[in-house]
Parts: C-alpha cells; structure tokens; sequence
C-alpha cells in the first residue's frame, strides 16, 4: 500500500497559521513525523482559504524538500497552484487531482507529461458527484481514454472513486468499494486506485468514532484491491489495522512481530 | 515472430555477505567468498543480476568425525583423523575455497572440549589454512553459549559466518559476532514465520540484517527437499518484493542431511548421487552456500554451477 500523509493541509488551523507566517519548522515537523509513522509520500494542501496559493504551494513545497525526498502530492483545485509546485519540484511528484473534464484533462495531463509526475483523477465531473458504481466507472474510463490517447502511462494514473461521508451516503458505501476493483479492470495494464480516506469519516469526530470507521473502511478497501491511501499515518491503530490486512491478504510474510517487520521496511 | 519472453522485475536485492577478510582488511584470509547480491530469482539470468554464483564450502569437524560411513571417511584417506591435516587436504587436494568447521569436539557426548581448547583449535587452523572460514557450534545449547564466544574472539578480525543462532538461543552468539565483526547464521526449523521474526530478534541486537546468512534447515531427496525448497522460494519472493528481513542469504547443510538417508548408505556411488542431487535442487531454489561432504559430490556440483553460469 502506497501511503499519502494527508496533515500538510492549510484545513488544519495550526498548518494554516504556519502557511501564514511561513513558519518552516512546522512544515517540517508534520512531514517528518508522517514519514516516521510509515508515509511513503506526502500530500501538500495550502487549503481552501488560502489567499496566494500560488506563492503558498511552492513555498510548501520547498520547505518540504529540505527535510526529506519523499514523493509530494501537489493536492489543489487550481490547475495554476499544481503547476507552480510542480515548477518548485525536486522531488517526485503526484498531481492531486484532475476531474473527468475535458477542460480539467486538457491542461493536467500535459503537465503530468511534461513534469513526469503522476496523476490521481477524481471521478467526479461539472455534472457533480456520481451516485452509483456505473457512472464512477463510466467517468474512470473517461479519464483513462483520455489518458490513452495523450501517451500518458496507465501505471502513473490513480483513480479515485470520490469517498463520501457515512453520515452522509452510507446507501453508497458498496458503490465506492466495488468500483475500487473495477477500475482495476478497465484497462491492461491496470491504473492504480487511491481514496482520500478521512472523507468517509466526516463528521463523526464528535463522537469519537472516525477512528474505528476510519480503519474499517481501510481494511475493507484494501481487500477489494486499493493500491493507495491519503490518511493520517499518525493514527497508529490505522496503520496497524492497514499492516494486518495486508498480511491477510498474503502481501506480507507472518511472524510474530510483523507489524514491528512491516515498519522496518 | 519469436515468441516474447515475458520477464519480471523486483523492486529489491538481497543482500550480499563476504565470508573472510584478507591482510588489507585486517584478517589473514587469501582470498574471500561473496555470496547473495542477486536482484531475481535463481537463474533467471535475463530478470536481474546474480552477481555471484552459489558456494560450496567441504564440511570439517575439529574431531575425527564419529558417525560418518566407511565410504565417506575413506575419501578423505588418513588425513581425516587429523582435522589440521584433514583441512590441508580439503584446500590443497580438493581446491576448497571454503570451509565449514563443525566444533562438534566441544559437545558434552563428543569430548567435551573446554572453550580454551576450542578457541586455541581455531587459532591454530586459521594459521594452518588460509581460507574463509565458517564456524559450526556442536549443537548443545549450554556448552555453545560458553564455546562460541571464545572461538569467536580467537578469530577476530577474519571475517568469518559464525553459527548457529536459534529462536530461543541467539543473545549470546549476536553479541560475540557483533563485538568480532563476523556475520551470523540464523536457523529456524523450515519455518518461514521463524526465520522472519529470528531475523528481527537479532537485528533488534543491533547486528544489521546485512550480516545475516539464513539457515532455512533442509532435508535431503526423499526427506522433507520439497518442504526447504518452497520455505526458501516464497522467502525469496518475499525479499525481492521488499521484504528487508528475509533478504539474506542461505546456507544449507547438505551434506549431513544426505548422507543421513538409508539411501546413501546402500552404495557410495548412490551417496555422492544423493548428496550431488540435493544439493543442485537447492541451487535452483536460491542456496548461496552449500556445506556439503563427499569430495566427488561435490566436485560434480561445482561442474553444475559452472554450466548454469555460463550463461
């Protein structure tokens, strides 16, 4: 499992406030502490309320880079913010996200092309969110043949099925699961599947259980084939749950300290 | 159209161990022995590098060996009663670029040799023979843990693959091994779940996962092969995907499982076909050292690995 650390986010009032002051040791202290606790790449947020985001991400990505060569995932919904981040690079990256529009597409994968960064394409369009598996797979294919027909490689794509909130559209959860082992199939070879995990806990914080849907969801994600995360790897029993699925499906070898063996790697 | 070869790649290696040290480095070796270092599955020469071909190292005892047939014995002519002349003849007749000593002397039923003793045999055939050496306690527990460091400290400095640390008696040989600068040989009962978590213990100890040479146990033909060969083919897998505490090299003691079977003992030449085959079985399933016993077995399956390696 590929693991994006999801705390650099300006949502998050103390990465807000450093974002703000530029404060580096911040940054820094929530990147190095995600690598700590198993994160093979870092998602880079400057947040919605972000007033320069186009000064904010390369600054994050900078600051990011001093610490430590870990992929980053530029995660903004402004095409312009990516490309400034992506110009600051000197690390690996992942483009986060392009939608299944066109006009989306169009100026993305280019970029993604022309900085050999890899890409996570949301299936959501202007149409809004889907609401079943059927129009999550017909919105992947969409991404996937544009991908195809711009020579973008399929194995850099990671499809997101767009996690929603339990509270919110629990009707949908098997929707979400099952589309996660159809995308797989949609193409040979296969993109990659990722989902942005805290969403399907939304919401349930006050009453101190997104933690435990957190981690349950994870694990049933993973059994139909998830290749990719953005979570809080600090949340240890996560990562613990995620380490024992893995080893239930057999990707890991068992012994008695095997979640000690698995953070050794 | 010729037909495609479809080949894979592996995001990791195993890692490569040396057996000895030479007068640069501060030992008294002439040559050394590089094992593991290999990027795919055995011979699958086309997926990956195998930068360095399976050993054999000849298996000596610091005694006159007790439980060996006549044929076996015979091969090695007076000299095997005399372990220093028994070693002259495994290098200088045999060409052995290895040896395995077994310090089976120091075992309470097989003369109970005092670690000073031991220590001073060790000495001595470091002195006598120039060859990278491993180094086999008698396999009672107690008397190792009071044996081994000693012999360690005698051979300080070459470099040598001391063994064997067991799941519930490693502390002392990790800590002899760690202060001397050797590797170590971790045994688990061909249990792959054991190999993984003794891995972890010893490098929990400090001593890294690249000084660990993995002694899977094997049987011979007809006694539990298949069983080796597959603990050692999915550790392999495992390591090549990533997997750092199963990315060493193996050791397998051919020798004294083959020529344990009833088989063996009904003719020689069907003990050197039982060892020989055993022993190239292994090869295929990823052994980077071979401690084997029959001069004439051995020899065939150095004819063996030359041809696989010529590619």
């Amino acid at each position: 499992m590929f693991i994006i650390g999801e705390l650099i986010n300006g949502m998050y009032p103390e990465i807000a406030l450093a974002i703000k002051e530029r404060d580096k040791k911040m940054i820094q202290k929530y990147a190095l502490q995600q690598i700590d606790c198993g994160a093979d790449a870092l998602d880079v947020n400057c947040g919605t309320a972000s007033a320069k985001p186009l000064l904010d991400m390369p600054w994050l990505v900078e600051t990011i880079q001093e610490v430590t060569n870990k992929p980053l995932s530029l995660d903004s919904s402004k095409p312009e913010a990516i490309k400034e981040g992506l110009k600051a690079a000197r690390n690996k990256t992942i483009i986060n996200s392009t939608t299944a529009d066109p006009e989306k597409l169009e100026i993305l994968v280019p970029l993604a092309k022309q900085y050999n960064s890899k890409l996570i394409g949301i299936t959501i369009s202007a149409k809004g969110i889907p609401q079943n598996k059927d129009q999550r797979v017909e919105l992947a294919a969409a991404i996937v043949a544009y991908c195809q027909e711009n020579g973008f490689p399929i194995g850099d794509l990671y499809l997101d099925p767009i996690v929603l909130p339990i509270n919110v559209a629990q009707g949908q959860m098997i929707d979400i699961l099952e589309s996660i082992r159809e995308f797989k199939i949609i193409s040979e070879p296969s993109p990659k599947t990722v989902i942005g995990l805290s969403n399907v806990s939304q919401g349930t914080r006050i009453h101190n259980t997104h933690s435990l849907i957190n981690r349950t969801f994870l694990t049933m994600a993973v059994a139909y084939g998830l290749d990719s995360a953005i979570l809080d790897p600090t949340d240890k029993e996560l990562m613990d749950s995620l380490i024992t699925a893995e080893l239930i499906l057999n990707k890991n070898i068992y012994c008695a300290s095997y979640l000690e063996a698995y953070r050794k790697k | 159209m010729g037909t495609q070869l479809v080949l894979e790649k592996w995001p990791a290696a195993i890692s490569t161990v040396i057996i000895g040290a030479t007068k640069d480095e501060g030992g008294s070796r002439s040559n050394i022995v590089k094992i593991g270092g290999q990027t795919s599955l055995p011979l699958l020469f086309k997926e990956g590098d195998l930068p360095n071909k399976p050993k054999i190292a000849f298996e000596i005892w610091d005694i006159p060996p007790q439980d060996w047939q006549e044929e076996l014995i015979s091969a090695y002519g007076k000299a095997i009663n005399d372990p220093f002349a028994w070693a002259e003849k495994c290098v200088n007749e045999f060409k052995a670029q290895l040896l395995c000593v077994k310090m089976q002397g120091a075992h309470p039923d097989s003369g109970n040799k005092t670690p000073q003793e031991a220590a001073k045999f060790i000495s001595a055939l470091l002195n006598k023979i120039k060859v990278p050496l491993i180094i086999i306690g008698s396999g009672d527990d107690t008397k190792d843990n009071l044996v081994m460091p000693v012999v360690s400290e005698a051979a300080k400095k070459e470099r040598c693959s001391i063994g064997c640390a067991v799941q519930d008696n490693y502390k002392t040989l990790v800590a002899s091994v760690l202060a001397d600068g050797h590797s170590i040989i971790a045994e688990s009962p061909i249990d792959i779940n054991i190999a993984k978590q003794l891995n972890i213990l010893i490098s929990d100890m400090g001593l890294s996962l690249e000084r660990i040479v993995i002694n899977p146990t094997i049987g011979a033909l007809g006694y539990g092969l298949e069983y080796a060969y597959s603990i050692m083919e999915r550790a392999r897998l495992a390591a090549l995907s990533g997997d750092k505490t199963l990315a060493c090299p193996f050791i397998c003691f051919v020798g004294q499982e083959a020529w344990k079977t009833k088989e063996a003992k009904v003719s020689v030449e069907q003990g050197i076909a039982w060892e020989a085959i055993t022993a190239t079985s292994l090869i295929q399933s990823g052994a980077d050292i071979l401690v084997m016993r029959h001069p004439k077995a051995i020899q065939k399956v150095s004819n063996f690995i030359e041809t696989l390696y010529q590619g």
